[in-house]
Formats: C-alpha cells, structure tokens, sequence
C-alpha cells in the first residue's frame, strides 16, 4: 500500500446535481484504494499549489478506475469541473485510514452522509452489503438527490431533506427517530453539525460510530502537522491528544475525538 | 566526468548540498515512501522541544498565491520520544542527521541541545525564527543582541556544530547574521518563512486560527535569495539557503547567490518527489557546465 504520486487519465465526468460533479478517473490507484480513504487532487493553475483532498466514492479495481464526486467549492474543484474524458490530472493517494469495514459483519449498520460526505458511503456500502443489515440514510439540501440511486443498491435508503421537497424534513437524526430505526454500529460522513448530532445519538444508544472528518491539508501525508483533531487520548505520534486527521484518521472512533 | 557533489559545513561532510527544510519533512518516516533518503545530503528534522508541545489550533494552513501560510505552532512530541523513535529510524538510512531545536526559553534549548549531546546528530539547528509561537521563538531572532545571546549560550554547551536559522523578519539580515558569527555560531540557514495573514472575504474571517502565519513557497523564494546574497556577503559562515525551492534550477539559484547547502521545504508538500529529483537535477547541471566540484558555484554570481 504505497502511496505515490501520479497522472490519472479522466474516464469520464459529468454533473450530477447543481455544482456537484461526477469523475471517473482511471489510475493504478484504483488497485488499493479502501472505502473512506481519500486521494489528494492538484490543479493545473501553479498559482495553486495545495492539492485538494477528495475522498473515494467507488473502485473498479478490474478497470482501475476510481470515481469521486465533488462539490465546486473554489478556485480548485471550479478547474476540475471542466476537464473532459481523456485530460490528465495529477493525483497523490492513497491516503487516509478509510472505515474499518470488518467491524460491519454480522451487524446492523448505520450509513450515515450528509451533503457532500455522501460519495463515500458508497464504496462502504458495497463492502458491507453482504456480510450486515444496510440501513442508509441520507440528507440532502433539497430534491437534488446525488447517488441516491446507486446507495438504495446496497440496503434501506431513508432520505431527509432540510427544505422537506422529499423524505423527512430536517437532517439525519430526524429520520431514525421519525421511523423507530435503531441500529448496531454507525458509519458517517457530513458537515460538522450532523457529525457532533451522530457522536451524541451514539453515546446514548451506547453503540460506536465511526465518523470521518475533514481539516484543511497541506502534505496529506503525515509530515506537516497541519491537519490534526483534538483527540480524548495522547496521540501515538506527538503525544499530544492531536491527531493527524491525513494519516491517522479521517475516519475515528466518535467518541475518541473532541468535535 | 567524475562529479564531486560533496560540500562540507563545519566540519561534517555532506554527499550533496540538498537537504530538507526543516517541519515539512518530518522525521524522514513520511516520505521514505517516496524518496530514497540515501540520496539526500540530510534530513532536517521538525523542530524538537524538551517536552511535547501541543501547538496551535486548527486551520493551520492555507494556501496563498504560489505558496501557502503555515501557523503549526511547532507540534512536536518532545525530546525523548524523539531519541527514542525518529533517531533510531534516520540512523538506518545513510544521510546526514540535523535536528531542528525549538523552546521557550534558553534554558528550554540548552536541556534539549544537552539532551541530544551522546546522541548520534550530526548537527543542530536552532530555530529562532518560529513566527507561531508567542513565546521564544521568533523573539530570539529580530534582536542582533538577543541573537547573540543565546547563540553564545548554546554554543558552549552543544557537543555538535550548530546553525543558526535566521528569521527574515528583520530589517537588516546581514546584521543578524554577524550577530550568530560574533557569538560563534558554525553555520547559518535562511530564511524562515515571512510572517503574513490571509483573510476569508466571504466569511469574513481569518483564514487561520492563528490569525498570522508564515509565508513559504515559490512567492518568497525572490526574497530568500537575496538574503542569502547579502548575508554571505557579511559574514564567513558556511549558509544553507532555503525559501521556495522547487527544482534544481531553484538550488543552483541559492548557490550561485552564496548558499554552501540548499533545503526544500513546502514544495516537498507538492512534488514529495522534489528532493531525489534536485539532486540529480544537480549534476546534470554540472555536467551541461562542466562543473567537476559543486562548491565551485557557491557565490559564484557575478554582475
Ligand atoms: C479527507 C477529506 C475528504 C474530502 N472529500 C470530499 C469529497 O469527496 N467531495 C467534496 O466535494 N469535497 C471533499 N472534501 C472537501 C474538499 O477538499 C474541498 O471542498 C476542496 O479542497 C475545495 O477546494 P477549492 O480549491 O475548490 O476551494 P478553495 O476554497 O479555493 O480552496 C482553498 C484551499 O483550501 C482548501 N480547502 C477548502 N475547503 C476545504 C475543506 N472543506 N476541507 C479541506 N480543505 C479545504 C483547499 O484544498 C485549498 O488548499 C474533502 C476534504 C477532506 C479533508
Ligand atoms: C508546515 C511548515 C512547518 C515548518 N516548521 C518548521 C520548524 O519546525 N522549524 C523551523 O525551523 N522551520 C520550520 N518551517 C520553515 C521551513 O523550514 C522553511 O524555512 C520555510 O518554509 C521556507 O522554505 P520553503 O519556502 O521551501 O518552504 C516550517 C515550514 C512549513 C511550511
Ligand atoms: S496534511 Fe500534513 S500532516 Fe496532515
């Protein structure tokens, strides 16, 4: 599981929901890439220097080909939304942890995305599929339901959204408590907000959750110490209760970070 | 041709001036898996402290036109770990080992220089630039009197040669690089990066928690290499020069200006590939000039 540093070749990209874009791209990376990880993307434009961290929404190992949906949020992902089918684009990865899948087996699992951190709930839900109970649950803004289609695949979609055009009306948590859903172990990815709403319902129903987080990121790999979380325990390599959200996580224990 | 790509500071021998700047290369561990740390001249280490230090809080980076602003705030785990686990790991590796000091206070340097005095570094570099922190740091290094102070200090008590890394954040850098030279300092690196601040326009915020930050990157390395310039014309100290170093065109830059070493720092972030990439881009360029010893370049700059 070396990480490296290489050209992907774009395999196809479109639109999937106002400023969110679908890419499929092909890269050897493809090969190792885990549900939850993330790969850095760099820009063309060499007055923007920092790649942007983009998590796995699917694999094809067989083809090599990784697929990230991404919301346009900036200089970056404005310059990504244009490339085409056969553009070449820059890619450092694997990087991350990703979501301990075998935790899953035997189990019923909540799927927890929020807005953006939907895409990687789909890797994840293919892994699990099999082997545990699937109830995903998904919050979107509004009618604009991005990979709802490809995650109701793989288990029980629940769908709420915050202006109420489909599903329960409000976020995620409204719609386990609307249909009585209970569940073993929880795996989540979304705004801040709903990842502190996850981490308490969890507490409670005194089941873990596993919740991956976002810090804005210059090396992605361990080395600049500019993306930690405030953990409740030392962490193995500063020994400071601050972890390396590129390398040690995104993807932690609820109650083990501080958010 | 047979190439000489070895340069020599203090005594100590380097197998090529190419080094990496130190906090953006952490121990070495992180990117091993890119780059074959055999090839470098040495690994600079992040800053070290006599005990962990937490640093500071999150966002501590982002980016700016052609670089990007860092408030860390010298995250580090402390000296005994880092006897215990990143010395053990660069010693397998056949470089040189320079470890970066950090503190609050004399006394907080003194420990770890004492500390790492058995220790199998090749050489020390005192880090009294850190803009991000409130105390020591920085405040060591804008004051040519405080400068010398704690040079002198540390210079008597440190068994390895030691750098000093100056801040650019002064008015006059050749003062302060007489200032390291008057107190017996072997060696100086420069620069640091350049205190600036970004603010968030449609957030209304500051980009970083820290509010200021240190600039580093392609945007400063104009200025990095006219402070090498004009401190190697002020003193006879050896001098690494760093700031914004991206390719070999980047390290030959610094040497023609009077850098004996070079050091890479964010661009690593970019090309974690830049370092082993600098050194061969090196000797091509020795060969494209018919430079038979590196060192023959340093300072070579003329009008
Ligand atoms: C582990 C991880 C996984 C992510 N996965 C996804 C994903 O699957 N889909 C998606 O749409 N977005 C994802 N993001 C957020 C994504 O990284 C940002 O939206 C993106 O970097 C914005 O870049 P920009 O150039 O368009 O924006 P700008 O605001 O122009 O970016 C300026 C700088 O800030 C950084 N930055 C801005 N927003 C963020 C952010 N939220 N997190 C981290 N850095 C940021 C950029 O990387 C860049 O260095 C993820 C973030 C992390 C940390
Ligand atoms: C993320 C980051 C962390 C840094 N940490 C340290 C440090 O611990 N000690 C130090 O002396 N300099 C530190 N620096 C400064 C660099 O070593 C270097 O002097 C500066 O970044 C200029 O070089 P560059 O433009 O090639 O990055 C840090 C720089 C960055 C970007
Ligand atoms: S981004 Fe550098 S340590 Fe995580």
């Amino acid at each position: 599981m070396e990480k490296r540093k290489e050209t992907a070749v774009v395999y196809r990209q479109q639109p999937i929901a106002d400023d969110v874009y679908d890419m499929w791209i092909e890269t050897s990376l493809a090969r190792e890439a885990k549900a939850g990880q993330f790969i850095s993307v760099f820009t063309r434009d060499r007055s923007s220097l920092l790649p942007r961290p983009i998590s796995i929404c699917e694999t094809d190992r067989e083809n090599e080909r990784l697929r990230i949906v991404y919301r346009v949020a900036g200089k970056g992902t404005t310059e990504f939304s244009d490339y085409r089918a056969g553009n070449k684009i820059d890619i450092l990865g694997t990087l991350g942890n990703g979501f301990p899948t075998e935790k899953a087996a035997g189990k019923r699992v909540f799927l927890m995305g929020g807005g953006i951190g939907i895409p990687p709930m789909l890797q994840l839900a293919k892994d699990i599929t099999e082997n545990s109970e699937v109830c995903i649950i998904l919050g979107y803004r509004n009618s604009q339901l991005f990979l709802s289609e490809d995650l109701s695949q793989y288990g029980t979609a629940y769908i709420s959204t915050e202006d109420g055009s489909v599903g329960v009306r409000g976020n995620v948590l409204d719609v386990i408590e609307k249909n009585g859903l209970s569940a073993d172990i929880i795996y989540a990815c979304g705004p801040l907000p709903m990842l502190r709403a996850i981490k308490k319902y969890a507490k409670t129903a005194g089941i873990p959750a596993y919740i991956s987080l976002e810090e804005k990121m210059a090396c992605g790999v361990g080395a600049c110490l500019g993306c930690v979380a405030k953990t409740s325990m030392v962490d193995h390599h500063s020994h400071v209760k601050n972890s390396r959200i590129c390398t040690d996580g995104p993807v932690y224990l609820a109650e083990d970070v501080e958010i | 041709m047979k190439l000489n790509t070895k340069i020599k500071i203090a005594g100590v021998e380097f197998k090529n001036p190419v080094m990496t700047a130190s906090g953006t290369f952490g121990s070495g561990m992180e990117y091993s898996e890119f780059t074959d740390l055999n090839r470098l001249g040495a690994v600079v280490t992040k800053g070290v402290a006599n005990v962990p230090w937490e640093g500071n809080p999150t966002p501590r980076v982002c980016e700016t036109y052609g670089g990007m602003l860092n408030a860390i705030g010298l995250q580090n785990p402390g000296l005994d770990v880092f006897i215990e686990r990143d010395i053990p790991f660069l010693k397998k590796f056949d470089t040189k080992i320079i470890v970066n000091v950090c503190g609050r206070s004399i006394a907080d340097y003194v420990e770890v220089v004492e500390g790492l005095s058995d220790q199998p570094v090749d050489m020390l570099e005192i880090n009294v630039s850190c803009p991000n922190v409130s105390h020591g740091g920085i405040a060591f290094g804008q004051n040519p009197d405080c400068l010398f102070e704690i040079t002198k200090e540390i210079k008597a008590k440190a068994k390895q040669p030691i750098i000093m890394k100056l801040s650019p954040n002064v008015t006059d850098i050749t003062e302060m690089a007489k200032a390291a030279e008057a107190a017996g300092a072997d060696a100086i690196s420069l620069i640091n990066t350049i205190t600036g601040m970004k603010i968030d326009i449609h957030r209304r915020k500051f980009a970083l928690a820290n509010r200021t930050g240190g600039l580093s990157g392609p945007a400063i390395k104009p200025v990095a290499v006219r402070m090498v310039y004009q401190a190697a014309n002020a003193v006879k100290l050896p001098i690494i020069g760093m700031g914004g170093i991206a390719t070999a065109d980047d390290a030959i830059e610094f040497m023609l200006a009077g850098a004996t070493a070079v050091a890479v720092g964010m661009m690593n972030f970019v090309n974690p590939y830049a370092t082993g990439e600098i050194v061969s881009g090196i000797e091509d360029y020795m060969r494209r000039y018919d430079i038979r010893n590196i060192s023959d370049i340093i300072g070579a700059v003329t009008d």
